[in-house]
């Protein structure tokens, strides 16, 4: 499987997600400049976290804008593999492709630790290699993550089962404590009605080997590389 | 021709950057301020526009750029003619 990792100017967390996707889990892995034409045949897009065009305005809202960003969301309307990571969620948020918005942390600080979530549907392209109910360990960076949908939209989400990650204590449990930036429903991590496209707040790119602490955010791309 | 946009959240959505604020200024003692929502605030220079150009083009770029509608709202009005 054939992956583009998208920089834009304000990336931070490209070079590691290129490094796990090609050297950790092996796959045939190429750069997508922001401002080039063409997806270079790739078969899953992953947008990196960092702070795109320094996220002035609002997190993910300039980079929206990029000439690449047409054609990524051309390429998800044909059913097309996309994974947003942190900022990359946020801009998946600002472009439409995802439903909601992110707000500031509850407690207006950037966080950045570890933190446990819930994988709460393993019938999707990005967890099938996983289990529901499976707690997994990966850190957290940013300062917009507080996830925001109005009341219709949230319904919809959670009646399409499209929350695929949730905050969580170590156990499991849902509770106010574990959902560190405040997310309406514990949501980490959301994916479109389709399945195709997802995003996540939490970096598993950093939870992908043992040296960095944990391996389980490698789930989610062992997940996308395997037949679904 | 010079606008002001104002860009803040809905009423539907949490501010805590206003709320912070506004426990900030308790704290002072102001404790007849009942709530603080926070925004920002865009002047823009239109060259050459006519009223009917801003009443076009500034609602068309807060909904589009300026103010994300999920979450926040936006009013305006010409500053300088």
């Amino acid at each position: 499987m054939k992956f583009g990792v998208v920089i834009f100017p304000g990336s931070n967390c490209d070079f590691d997600t290129f490094h796990v996707l090609k050297n950790v889990i092996q796959q045939p892995t190429t750069w997508l400049w922001h401002k080039d034409h063409g997806l270079q045949g790739v078969d899953c897009v992953v947008l990196p976290g960092g702070f795109a065009y320094g996220d002035y305005l609002r997190s993910g809202a300039i980079a929206r804008f990029s000439p690449l960003m047409q054609e990524v969301g051309e390429f998800a309307d044909k059913g097309g593999v996309v994974l947003g990571i942190c900022n990359g969620f946020q801009v998946l948020l600002e472009l439409g492709l995802l439903p909601g918005a992110m707000l500031r942390n509850k407690n207006l600080k950037f966080l950045c630790q570890f933190v446990t979530i819930r994988l709460e549907n393993e019938g999707t392209r990005f967890t099938h290699k996983g289990k529901k109910g499976q707690v997994l360990r990966v850190p957290i960076a940013h300062f917009d993550g507080n996830y925001f949908a109005p009341p219709e939209t949230l319904k919809e989400i959670e009646e399409n089962s499209q929350v695929v990650f949730r905050y969580s204590g170590a156990n499991g449990s849902l509770t106010e404590e574990a959902n560190v930036n405040g997310s309406l429903h514990s949501i980490a991590g959301l994916m479109n009605k389709r399945g195709n496209v997802m995003g996540l707040m939490p970096h598993p790119e950093r939870a992908s080997e043992r040296l960095l602490g944990s391996e389980d955010g490698r789930v989610i791309f062992e997940s996308i590389i395997s037949k679904f | 021709m010079k606008v002001r946009i104002l860009v803040s959240f809905k009423d539907s959505v949490l501010d805590p950057q206003g709320q912070t604020v506004k426990n900030a200024l308790h704290t002072l003692g102001y404790r007849a301020i009942k709530d603080v929502r926070q925004g920002k605030v865009f002047e823009i220079d239109l060259a050459g526009a006519t009223k009917a150009d801003a009443e076009k083009i500034i609602p068309e770029i807060s909904d589009k750029v300026l103010a994300n509608p999920i979450i926040e709202k936006f009013t305006w009005q010409i500053i300088e003619a």
